[in-house]
């Protein structure tokens, strides 16, 4: 008998689609498949900005600290699934009932309706622990580039535990797990609050507390570029984040089980596409406006900063708003990456640009196409959150600085992490001068000034 | 013997390299480096902040020679890699006192 409701529900989906929009109609069993189905597709998809994000970072690197860097966004990653099981998912979503945080205890699935035949629950147990502990590990991952190159890896590990393990939860139970922002109206669809600004806030306080650069400011406001070592990873890193994107953004409809989930879905997805076009175009013309030359560094930052806008609120905009949203994203990108150099706050890779000032934007667009959102309060949210994880993050940061420590030494630096912390080269192989045979040497000399393996243009010691 | 070195732009290498061998010159290394004579560097731009390049990349061509020979390759040498603009290069000679082979343990003039 079980048999026949899929069938009947297939053919109703089929043959009479204004049924399946109707909300208090039961779960069906293939409602059920393909809200699963979208939990871990897009789930997969989110996972993937993971390899976003470490390869921009290491694109964005010297090269005697991408292996660090490698590590370090591998290793946070499977510490974010972890904690996340430990206590994260519970500490976000189980019990928060409009307060300010859920309850501690180990995750487990608990799919018993379902195998019984009652498919209320919408979706199985574990496919939305997975992609909300994918976003968990996108928050986590923003903070490692802009603390790059000078802090201690074990250090910024402990961080990252309890960033995933409670800062992360908490927050995150404020709004997506029901509590009191959520309550009094707050939206943020895919996280440009709860999960990029979070990771902003974290990297913001960090890169303060840590210190710049050695070399990286002179005197008298002078800024020292330290260029990345790998132009094409970092490209390569930003469109794979813009892939991931799709299921950052789409996956957050947290349904694909009826017409009106799959329309919502598509105009979410189209959305994020117009918002990472309008930010990279956005930031292109600037930066050829302010400095006649258009850095790629910047072109990229706006995409990801388009992306992140949009991330609010990608499914009220129409196209053109969203494409609008996007660009305005690129254009604080350009103003903060210097803004933030001024102050004196070394972001490696610009992830405060990016997310931070990218996230708070988003957050507070998004009134400006849905009408169910009101700027007092995104920016309560904005606010509580932000001070929220300001003050928290800063705990740890200070708690591990006084303690363990958390920058590497100056020597330490010089030499680069890799052969410092972790023993181990990025490119150990890296010959200067190319030993293929015949005139295959001249256009490897004839290369420009962008060679920087062993020199340092600040550090010529 | 002397030891020529010779400080050229990058992109000159092959055209140079193919008129020594064209002359007969049967060994010469080469390394990649970077200086500046009269010629100034230039600025580069990254995430909004200006830096100077001084040092510019160029390529140091060595080659040891009979002593008669010095001449001959000097005339080559400036032939192909001028290009009529700052940073063309340098050539300096210099004295050698040995020369080995090592697969066969000549010594001398011979063993260039």
């Amino acid at each position: 008998m079980k048999r026949i409701f899929p069938l009947i529900a297939i053919g109703l989906l089929l043959g009479l689609p204004t049924l399946a929009l109707a909300e208090d109609a039961p779960v069906s069993e293939i409602s059920y498949v393909l809200n699963t189905f979208s939990f871990l597709v897009m789930g997969i998809l989110v996972m993937w900005m993971a390899a976003g994000f470490g390869m921009l970072e290491s694109g964005l690197v010297r090269s005697k600290n991408v292996a660090t860097i490698c590590l370090k966004n591998i290793s946070l990653f499977g510490i974010a699934g972890i904690l996340y099981y430990l206590v994260g998912y519970n500490l976000m979503y189980s019990g928060v009932d409009g307060g300010f945080m859920g309850s501690f205890g180990l995750w487990a699935a608990d799919d018993a309706a379902a195998l019984g035949g009652d498919y209320s629950g919408g979706y199985a147990a574990a496919s939305d622990w997975f992609f909300q502990m994918v976003f968990c590990g996108a928050a986590c991952s923003v903070v490692s580039g802009c603390v790059a190159e000078r802090i201690k890896i074990w250090s910024f590990l402990a961080f990252c535990v309890i960033l995933t393990g409670i800062i992360y939860p908490i927050q995150g139970s404020w709004a997506w797990g029901g509590g009191w922002l959520s309550e009094m109206g707050f939206l943020d669809f895919a996280g440009s609050t709860l999960v990029h600004s979070v990771g902003g806030w974290a990297a913001l306080s960090g890169a303060i507390i840590l210190g710049a650069r050695k070399g990286k400011y002179g005197k008298n406001g002078r800024v020292n570029p330290l260029p990345g070592s790998n132009i094409p990873l970092a490209t390569l890193g930003t469109f794979i984040l813009w892939m991931g994107w799709y299921g950052f953004n789409g996956g957050s409809v947290l349904a694909l089980g009826d017409a009106a989930s799959a329309i919502t879905m598509s105009n979410v997805m189209v959305n994020t596409n117009m918002a990472a076009c309008g930010g990279m175009i956005a930031a292109m013309i600037l930066v050829q406006i302010l400095y006649k030359k258009v850095d790629v560094t910047m072109g990229l930052n706006g995409a990801l900063a388009g992306l992140v806008a949009i991330t609010a609120g990608p499914d009220t905009p129409s196209l053109g708003a969203a494409t609008l949203i996007g660009a305005v994203g690129g254009v604080l990108v350009v103003l903060a990456v210097p803004f933030f150099d001024k102050l004196k706050i070394d972001d490696v890779v610009g992830a405060l640009s990016v997310h931070l000032v990218g996230g708070i934007w988003g957050t507070l667009a998004v009134p400006f196409t849905n009408s169910d959102a009101s700027f007092v309060t995104q920016f309560i949210g904005v606010a509580a959150i932000g001070a929220f994880v300001l003050v928290s993050t800063t705990i740890v940061w200070l708690a591990l600085k006084y303690t363990v420590g958390i920058r590497v030494s100056e020597e330490e630096e010089y030499a680069g992490c890799d052969v410092s912390e972790i023993g181990l080269e990025a490119y150990p192989d890296f010959q200067r001068v190319s030993t293929g045979g015949g005139s295959g040497v001249a256009p490897n000399l004839g290369a420009t000034a962008a060679h920087r393996v062993a020199t340092d243009p600040v550090n010529q010691l | 013997m002397k030891k020529i070195e010779c400080i050229i732009k990058p992109f000159k290498l092959d055209d140079v390299k193919s008129a020594l061998t064209e002359k007969g010159i049967t060994g010469m290394t080469v390394s990649e480096v970077r200086g500046f004579g009269r010629q100034k560097g230039h600025t580069e731009l990254y995430r909004g902040a200006e830096y100077q390049i001084d040092f510019i990349p160029k390529v140091k061509l060595e080659l040891v020679v009979p002593a008669d020979r010095v001449s001959e390759v000097i005339e080559v040498v400036q032939k192909e890699a001028a290009t009529g603009r700052i940073g063309d290069g340098k050539i300096f000679v210099l004295d050698v006192h040995e020369s080995v082979r090592i697969r066969t343990g000549e010594s001398g003039p011979e063993s260039l």
